[in-house]
């Protein structure tokens, strides 16, 4: 992989200089700050709770999508864009979490009879915290760290953001009454990328 | 009697003047649509309080006008707002058919000038788990089905909506795989109970586009869905009809969609609901889902011996 040049970013202290991505993780959550703000003042609609919970589950998976688009990307295009794996990685989680936070807490009061029996008995709401479970670990091994103790095991484990997405993907298809214009766009990029991978290398120039 | 009767046409049925002379700009060259302008303008009727309203508390009008489910206008709740403007609701000509021994024609201009339209205030409980209280304007749908007399053979009842893909851009969603003409049907005893209206207002005026102008029926025991909007037709059969819902999804819509707390959509409870109007995320509340939405007074005979989690 080719060096890439540092950013330019010379004015500033030689910690921002180095953790200069940690910027872009406030900026990842504006929505959620947006979502709220909308939520206290009434521009979510006559719905507000669905909408919240909605938005945040979309939000979440544009950026597991966005995280599993970056190695494609740069296998088709050349562009290297792979240190934001972490980055969009984290914030997929970070949504997914509220979302079933806003779930749980706004949408169903912590109503722990009903939720109990939704998570035992529908597949759609089984589906998706099933596909919040498996981005546990890797939220958790999302460090040097953990890279250097799990060695080769910690890509092994890093693939289960594949099973993840395909979770993802059909509790999001499940969330509409039938497939629309809003939801093909976002199953259509899934199922690409998905079939990305399994794209013969020899047929791909000078890819990785 | 006379052999032959002149077939009169209904005052629905003859091309309005604007109409008529957009027609004829057309032909000029000019843009015919500029020319006729949507009359979505609400009317004010001639209502009077009817029973069962009970001591409810109607959601804001500007919810019931602007979080609303009606596909033919597009998927989102505001969308059938914002994309139903071009629809045209009158003339409008309503059809009584099928095993009926006078099948009726009726002219629904002349239909918002009855003085048989009374309010009535109902819960709306959505599929979806989320509900509302409507003050609706209507007529008992058992009034029009006695005037068309039903056939004894007759059992369930047949609503037909309206196709016109040029004004309501939802049905040119391709994806949906949903079957336009939206068909709904009732049983003839369901149909008949008097708490099931045609509505043709809400709030004291003419239905606006989006909920369904410029008829729509309001089953308030069930279910939303089954309240279908924009009535063409309605027919009287021996049979239990198609609907819309259950031919796309058998599974988690029935023929009967009655509100019931105690059976369960597949993909989620419906054991309470989400209250519209509160318009602040943490503020929203929740209450508990009424078994028939609150009307088991009413309507509970209907069903007596049946399994409901089968009949859902």
């Amino acid at each position: 992989m080719p060096a890439r040049p540092p950013p330019a970013v010379s004015k500033i202290p030689g910690v921002l200089k180095r953790h200069w991505r940690l910027v872009l993780y406030p900026v990842g959550m504006i929505p959620a700050v947006w979502l709220v703000w909308q939520g206290q003042h009434g521009a979510l609609g006559a719905d507000p709770v669905n909408v919240f919970e909605r938005s945040l589950g979309l939000w979440a998976f544009r950026f597991l999508l966005a995280c599993l688009a970056l190695a494609p990307l740069r296998r088709f295009t050349g562009l290297n864009l792979l240190r934001y794996r972490r980055l969009t990685g984290l914030l997929a989680f970070f949504y997914a979490s509220l979302h079933l936070l806003a779930y749980v807490g706004l949408d169903h009061g912590f109503d722990w009879s009903v939720l109990w029996s939704d998570m035992t008995h529908r597949y759609f709401i089984i589906l998706g915290m099933s596909a919040l479970v498996l981005l546990i670990p890797l939220a958790l091994t999302s460090n040097a760290l953990s890279m250097r103790l799990l060695k080769r095991r910690w890509k092994f484990l890093h693939r289960l953001i594949y099973p993840a997405a395909i979770l993802a993907g059909i509790h999001f298809f499940l969330s509409f009454k039938t497939l629309n214009s809003v939801s093909a766009p976002y199953l259509a990029a899934l199922a690409l990328i998905l079939l990305s991978r399994f794209l013969p290398r020899s047929r791909i120039g000078n890819g990785t | 009697m006379a052999l032959f009767r002149y077939p009169r046409p209904l005052p629905s049925e003859i091309t309005p003047r604007e109409m008529y002379l957009s027609r004829r700009s057309l032909i000029g060259g000019a843009a015919a649509l500029g020319a006729v302008s949507a009359t979505a303008d609400a009317a004010t009727l001639q209502t009077h309080p009817g029973p069962y309203s009970g001591n409810l508390t109607p959601t804001p009008h500007e919810d019931v006008t602007h979080y609303n489910n009606f596909y033919e206008f597009g998927m989102g709740k505001a969308d059938p707002a914002t994309q139903s403007q071009a629809f045209h609701p009158l003339p409008w000509t309503l059809e009584i058919t099928g095993l009926v021994r006078r099948p009726v024609r009726l002219d629904v201009e002349q239909l918002l000038r009855s003085p048989a339209i009374e309010e009535r205030i109902y819960r709306m409980r959505c599929v979806e788990a989320w509900s509302m209280v409507i003050p609706w304007d209507g007529i008992p749908l058992a009034t029009l089905l006695k005037d068309a007399d039903p056939d004894p053979r007759a059992t369930h009842v047949a609503f037909e909506s309206i196709v016109r893909p040029s004004e309501m851009p939802g049905q040119n969603e391709a994806l949906s795989g949903i079957q336009w003409p939206y068909v709904e049907g009732l049983r003839l005893d369901e149909a008949m109970n008097p708490l099931t209206l045609l509505a043709l207002g809400i709030y004291g005026e003419t239905l606006p586009n989006q909920n369904g102008a410029p008829l729509r029926l309001v089953v308030p025991w069930k279910y939303g869905f089954k309240g279908i909007k924009s009535i063409q037709r309605i027919s009287l059969l021996d049979h239990e009809p198609p609907t819309t819902w259950n031919r796309l999804a058998p599974d988690e819509y029935g023929f009967y969609a009655n509100v019931n707390p105690q059976v369960d959509h597949p993909r989620w409870s419906q054991a309470t609901e989400r209250v519209i109007g509160a318009h602040s995320l943490f503020g929203a509340t929740r209450q508990p889902t009424l078994m028939f939405n609150g009307y088991g007074e009413q309507v509970a005979d209907l069903y007596r011996g049946m399994d409901l989690r089968k009949n859902f």
